[in-house]
C-alpha cells in the first residue's frame, strides 16, 4: 500500500475547441486534506467529474489510480461503489422529502424489497450525530437552512462508506458559524483517517485546513503547494492563481461623496408566510452619491429581505415604510415602478433570479431597459448587439461575442451580465446583492472596480456580503443588521471586524409577554 | 493552446468549410419537410401529391390548425399551454353561425337578425377575445395552472358550443363568409382573360412574385444591419444557397397553385399572419417579455416585467386566434357543428412541439411551428393519398411526435 490513496496521471480532456485539462497530475496522500484552487473556469470542476465518473473512461486521456488500481469508471454509481463521493456546490436534496429519506435516497435500507423505516431513522440519527446535526431525522429538508443540508449531504456521503470525498465549494453558501462548523468536521474526519479533496474559492479556509493545494490554471496543473511549509499563505496562494502577485485585493479609491440619494425610514417587512412573523424591524440607512455602503450581517438576518421588499415590494407581506430618491418620496409597489424611481437590485442569486440562461447577453443586458432600444414599437436587435458588444468589451466579459448564450459563462462573466443589465438602466442607487458570491479572485478584483467606477460617476451603491473582509475592502460606511434590527452603523475610520461582528451578533431581548 | 485542425483538401472539404458557422438543426425540420414532400411525390399513385389540387388542398385543410400554432408557440414559450382551443373554435363557430345566418327558430335565437359576414367575423372574434379574457384572469391574476384552466376550458366550451348550437347545424353560409375558408383570390381568373393568359392564374403568379422579392428583400436588408453592426453572418454561400432555395420552392408552389383554382384566401390570411406575429414575437417588448417569461420567470420579474399582464394577453391573443380558426373551419364546412375543431388542441401543439420548442419553455419561434404543422399536414395528405388506413396514419403521427422531440434533445444534448 502506497501513501497515495489517488492519482490521476497525465488527464487530458477536451471539449470541441477547447482543452478543459492538459496533461493534468494530481497525487493525493492517504488521509490528508487535499485543496484545489483556481479561478473559475480554470478546470476544477471538469478534473472533479473526470474522478467521480461523470465524463467516463475513454472520454479522456491518462489514467485514475485509486487504491492502487487503474479505474475505468462508466458512471457515477460506479465511482460511488468505490467510496469516492462528491457533494456539489448546488445541493441535491429533495426538498420536500425527510432528512432520512434524503440521506437513503437510492441506497435504502431494506428487508425483503421493503424498506425498514424503523432502521432507516435509526441509522440516520447515528449519522447526523456523527456531522453533528441535532435535527429529527423526520424533517423534510426544505424546513432546515444551507448549512444544516450541507450536513445532510455529508451524513449522505459517509452512509456510502466514503473513502474519498470531494467538496465543491461547501462553505460558498454558509454562514461564518456554520463554516466552521464544517470545517471543524472535516479536521475530525480526517483524525479518523478519511481523506479529503476541497474545491474552494475562500483562501482562508483553505490556509487554515488543507495539507495540499494543488493550483490550476486554464487547465494545467500550476504547482502543489504543502500548506506546512514555510511562507505558504493565501497571498502565495493568490499568485499562482492568477500569475501574479496580487498585494492588494482591493483597488485603491478616493471617495468622493456628495448629497444623500437614497434613504430608507421606517422599513418594516413581514414574511410573506407568517403575516406575524416581523423580518425587517423599523430601518432606517441612506446613502450618498458616490458613496458605496455595505450592510453587513449573518445569513437570515433580512439583508436580502430588505433588499427585496424595497426594489418593488419583490419580497414580504404587510410591507411599510417609506422610501426616498433624492429628497423626494417614491412609490416602490412594483418592481417597474423600483425601477422608474431610479432603484436597480442585482440579486445574490443569479442563475435564479437573475438571468435567462438560454438567452444571449446582449438580450440579457437589455431586457430591464428595453424600452430604450424600442422605436415605433420594434426592438432595433442590432443596436442591442452594438451596447452588448459595448458591456463585453468594458467589462471583460470572456465569450465570443455579445450574441454568447449566457449558460455558457463562468460565474464570474455571468456576474458581470447581471452588473451590465443594471448599469444600463443607469439608476441613482444600486443595490448589489452578493456581488461576488461564488466567483474567483481575479474576477473579484474586477467587480470591486466596477463597483468603484460607479460610485466615482456619482451613483449611490449598497453592497450587501456575506464576506465581512470585502465589505471592510470597499465600502465607504457600512450597517449591521441583526435579526432585522439595524444594529450599528461604523465610518470606514472606525472599521473593525471585531466591532463589526459584534453588531452583527446583537440578539434581541426576549420579552416576557 | 487551441488544436488547429488540418486543412481539409478535396471538394467535401471545401465545401464542409464554406459550410462552417451554418446551424444544422435548425434546418433540419425544413429539410425533413422536403424530404417528406419528395418521398410522396414518388410514392403516390400518378404522383397525385403534385397536382395543382393537392397543393391548393393542402394549404385550406391545415390552415386552420396552423392558426393555432401561431398561438399555441407563444403560449408553450411562455413556459404555459392551452388544451381548449379546439373547444373554443367549436363554440366560436357556433357563435359565428348565429351571427352570420338566419338563425334557427326553434333554437330561441330567432329575435337576432342575420349580420353582413364582416360583422359576423368581427363579432365572432371579439367573442374569442373574451373567452381568452376568461382564461387569462385564471392564469394571470388568480395563478392557477393553464393546464388545469384549459382542461376545464376544454370541457366548458365544447359544452357551451352543444348550448349554442342545441344538437343541430347551423348553414349553409353566405358566399363572403365562406370564402374566408374556401374562397381564392380571383378565382375565375379575370385578369389573367384579359391579357389571354388561360392555363395560369395571373393575380397568383404576380402575388408569388411579390413574395419571393419580399423575401428577398428582407433577407438581404437582415444580412445587411448585421454586417453593419460587424456581427457575425451565415457563410455567403450558404446565404445565397438558402434563398435561392426559398425562392424557387415559393415560385414552384405559386406556380401549382396558378394552375389550379389561384391562391387561397386562407393563403393570403395566413401569410399575413406569419409576417405579423414573427415581428411581434423578435422585434416587440411583448415577445421579448414572453421569451423572458419563458426563460426565467423570476429572473422576468426582477427585471420589471409585468408577468401578470403579459399572461392575460397572451391568452386573448389566443383566444382570437381560436376564433379564428373556428371561423376558418365553419367556413370552410360550410356548416357550423358541435363536433368542429375536435382534437386541434392536440394537432397544435403537435406542431409546436416538432418545430423545435421546448416544454420547459423559453424556445421556440413561428415560423418552427408552421414547419412543423405542415410536416404533418403534409404526411396526413400523402398517406391518404396513398390510401394508407387511419389506424396506421395515427402511430405514424404519433411515432413521427416523438422521434422529431427526441431528436431535438439528441441534438442540443450533442451540441453542449
Amino acid at each position: 500500500m502506497t501513501e497515495n490513496i489517488l492519482e490521476m496521471k497525465n488527464i487530458t480532456k477536451t471539449f470541441p475547441g477547447v482543452n478543459a485539462l492538459t496533461d493534468v497530475t494530481l497525487k493525493v496522500k492517504r488521509g490528508e486534506i487535499h485543496a484545489i484552487c483556481g479561478e473559475n473556469g480554470a478546470g476544477k470542476s471538469t478534473l472533479m467529474k473526470v474522478l467521480s465518473g461523470v465524463y467516463p473512461h475513454g472520454t479522456y486521456d491518462g489514467d485514475i489510480v485509486f487504491e492502487n488500481e487503474v479505474l475505468n469508471l462508466k458512471n457515477i454509481r460506479d465511482s460511488e461503489h468505490l467510496g469516492i463521493v462528491i457533494i456539489h456546490q448546488e445541493l441535491a436534496l429533495s426538498p420536500y422529502l425527510s432528512i432520512a429519506e434524503n440521506i437513503f435516497l437510492n441506497n435504502e435500507i431494506k428487508s425483503r424489497g421493503l424498506i425498514d423505516w424503523n432502521k432507516t431513522g435509526l441509522e440516520a440519527q447515528k449519522l447526523l450525530a456523527k456531522v453533528g446535526l441535532s435535527e429529527d431525522p423526520n424533517t423534510p429538508v426544505n424546513k432546515i437552512g444551507v448549512g444544516k443540508q450541507q450536513l445532510v449531504e455529508i451524513a449522505k456521503a459517509l452512509s456510502k462508506r466514503v473513502k474519498l470525498l470531494i467538496l465543491d465549494e461547501p462553505t460558498a453558501a454558509l454562514n461564518d458559524a456554520d463554516s466552521a462548523h464544517l470545517l471543524d468536521l472535516l479536521r475530525q474526519f480526517k483524525s479518523q483517517g478519511m481523506t479529503c479533496i476541497i474545491i474552494s474559492h475562500k483562501l482562508n479556509e483553505i490556509a487554515a485546513i488543507a495539507d495540499q493545494t494543488t493550483i490550476i490554471r486554464d487547465g494545467f496543473v500550476i504547482e502543489t503547494l504543502d500548506m506546512h511549509a514555510d511562507k505558504v499563505d493565501q497571498e502565495r496562494i493568490i499568485k499562482g492563481m492568477v500569475g501574479r502577485e496580487m498585494n492588494n485585493r482591493y483597488p485603491a479609491r478616493e471617495p468622493k461623496i456628495g448629497d444623500e440619494v437614497f434613504r430608507i425610514e421606517n422599513w418594516m417587512v413581514h414574511h410573506p408566510d407568517d403575516h406575524e412573523r416581523v423580518v425587517v424591524d423599523q430601518a432606517n440607512l441612506n446613502v450618498k452619491a458616490g458613496e458605496i455602503v455595505g450592510l453587513a450581517g449573518i445569513m437570515g438576518a433580512g439583508r436580502t429581505e430588505l433588499a427585496r421588499s424595497v426594489f418593488g415590494h419583490s419580497w414580504g407581506a404587510k410591507i411599510s415604510g417609506s422610501v426616498f430618491v433624492n429628497g423626494k418620496e417614491v412609490n416602490v409597489k412594483t418592481v417597474r415602478r423600483a425601477i422608474d424611481a431610479g432603484i436597480a437590485y442585482s440579486t445574490e442569486d443569479r442563475k435564479r433570479f437573475g438571468l435567462n440562461l438560454l438567452d444571449d447577453i446582449k438580450r440579457n443586458i437589455s431586457i430591464a431597459s428595453l424600452e430604450d432600444f424600442t422605436k415605433r414599437g420594434l426592438v432595433n436587435a442590432n443596436e442591442e448587439f452594438k451596447v452588448g458588444s459595448e458591456y463585453r468589451e468594458s467589462m471583460n466579459i470572456k465569450a465570443p461575442s455579445a450574441n454568447s448564450i449566457v449558460g455558457k459563462l463562468s460565474g464570474g462573466n455571468q456576474q458581470k451580465v447581471v452588473l451590465s443589465q443594471w448599469i444600463n438602466v443607469d439608476p441613482e442607487i444600486l443595490i448589489l446583492d452578493e456581488p461576488t458570491r461564488g466567483i474567483d479572485v481575479g474576477a473579484k478584483y474586477e467587480i470591486y472596480t466596477i463597483i468603484q467606477e460607479l460610485a466615482s460617476r456619482g451613483k449611490a451603491v449598497l453592497v450587501i456580503s456575506s464576506e465581512l473582509p470585502e465589505l471592510l475592502g470597499i465600502c465607504d460606511r457600512i450597517y449591521a443588521i441583526a435579526e432585522g434590527v439595524i444594529t450599528g452603523e461604523v465610518a470606514r475610520k472606525d472599521f473593525s471586524p471585531e466591532l463589526l461582528m459584534q453588531y452583527m451578533t446583537t440578539v434581541k431581548e426576549v420579552s416576557n409577554v | 493552446m487551441s488544436n488547429i485542425k488540418e486543412q481539409e483538401s478535396g471538394v467535401i472539404g471545401k465545401l464542409r468549410n464554406r459550410l462552417k458557422g451554418v446551424d444544422l438543426r435548425q434546418n433540419a425540420i425544413f429539410l425533413a419537410l422536403l424530404t417528406l414532400i419528395a418521398y410522396f411525390a414518388v410514392t403516390t399513385p400518378n404522383h397525385a401529391s403534385l397536382t395543382p389540387d393537392n397543393w391548393s388542398n393542402l394549404v385550406v385543410q391545415n390552415g386552420y390548425i396552423l392558426v393555432l400554432a401561431i398561438g399555441m408557440v407563444m403560449i408553450i414559450i411562455a413556459g404555459h399551454i392551452d388544451l381548449s382551443v379546439g373547444s373554443v373554435a367549436a363554440f366560436i363557430g357556433a357563435v359565428s353561425g348565429i351571427l352570420a345566418v338566419r338563425p334557427l327558430e326553434q333554437n330561441g335565437w330567432d329575435w337576432l337578425p342575420a349580420s353582413p359576414w364582416f360583422v359576423a367575423i368581427l363579432g365572432a372574434i371579439i367573442i374569442g377575445a373574451l373567452v381568452g379574457m376568461w382564461q387569462g384572469f385564471w392564469v394571470a391574476y388568480v395563478g392557477i395552472p393553464a393546464f388545469i384552466v384549459t382542461l376545464a376550458g376544454m370541457l366548458l366550451f365544447r359544452g357551451l358550443a352543444l348550448m349554442t348550437l342545441q344538437n343541430s347545424n347551423i348553414g349553409p353560409f353566405p358566399d363572403a363568409f365562406r370564402a374566408i375558408g374556401n374562397g381564392f383570390v380571383d378565382k375565375e381568373n379575370t385578369l389573367g382573360k384579359d391579357f389571354g393568359i388561360e392555363s395560369h392564374n395571373l393575380v397568383a403568379l404576380i402575388i408569388t412574385a411579390v413574395g419571393i422579392l419580399a423575401l428577398l428583400w428582407s433577407s438581404f436588408a437582415t444580412r445587411r444591419g448585421r454586417i453593419k453592426y460587424s456581427q457575425s453572418v451565415e457563410p455567403r454561400t450558404w446565404f445565397f444557397v438558402k434563398n435561392a432555395l426559398l425562392a424557387v420552392m415559393i415560385g414552384f408552389v405559386g406556380n401549382k397553385l396558378s394552375q389550379s383554382s389561384g391562391i387561397p384566401w386562407t393563403l393570403v390570411l395566413l401569410i399575413f399572419l406569419i409576417v405579423i406575429y414573427t415581428v411581434i414575437m423578435k422585434q416587440t417588448t411583448f415577445g421579448r417579455h414572453i421569451y423572458a417569461i419563458g426563460g426565467n420567470l423570476h429572473a422576468a420579474v426582477l427585471s420589471g416585467i409585468n408577468v401578470r399582464r403579459v399572461n392575460f394577453w397572451l391568452f386573448v391573443n389566443m383566444g382570437m386566434l381560436s376564433a379564428l380558426s373556428g371561423i376558418l373551419i365553419t367556413a370552410r364546412m360550410n356548416s357550423a357543428v358541435p363536433k368542429a375543431g375536435d382534437g386541434f388542441e392536440l394537432d397544435a401543439i403537435s406542431s409546436v412541439f416538432i418545430g423545435g420548442a421546448s416544454v420547459q419553455g423559453g424556445v421556440g419561434t413561428v415560423t418552427g411551428s408552421i414547419v412543423g404543422g405542415m410536416i404533418q399536414g403534409v404526411l396526413g395528405n400523402g398517406m391518404n393519398l396513398n390510401s394508407v388506413g387511419i389506424d396506421f396514419q395515427m402511430t405514424i403521427k404519433g411515432l413521427v411526435l416523438l422521434f422529431a422531440v427526441a431528436f431535438d434533445v439528441w441534438s442540443k444534448r450533442r451540441t453542449k
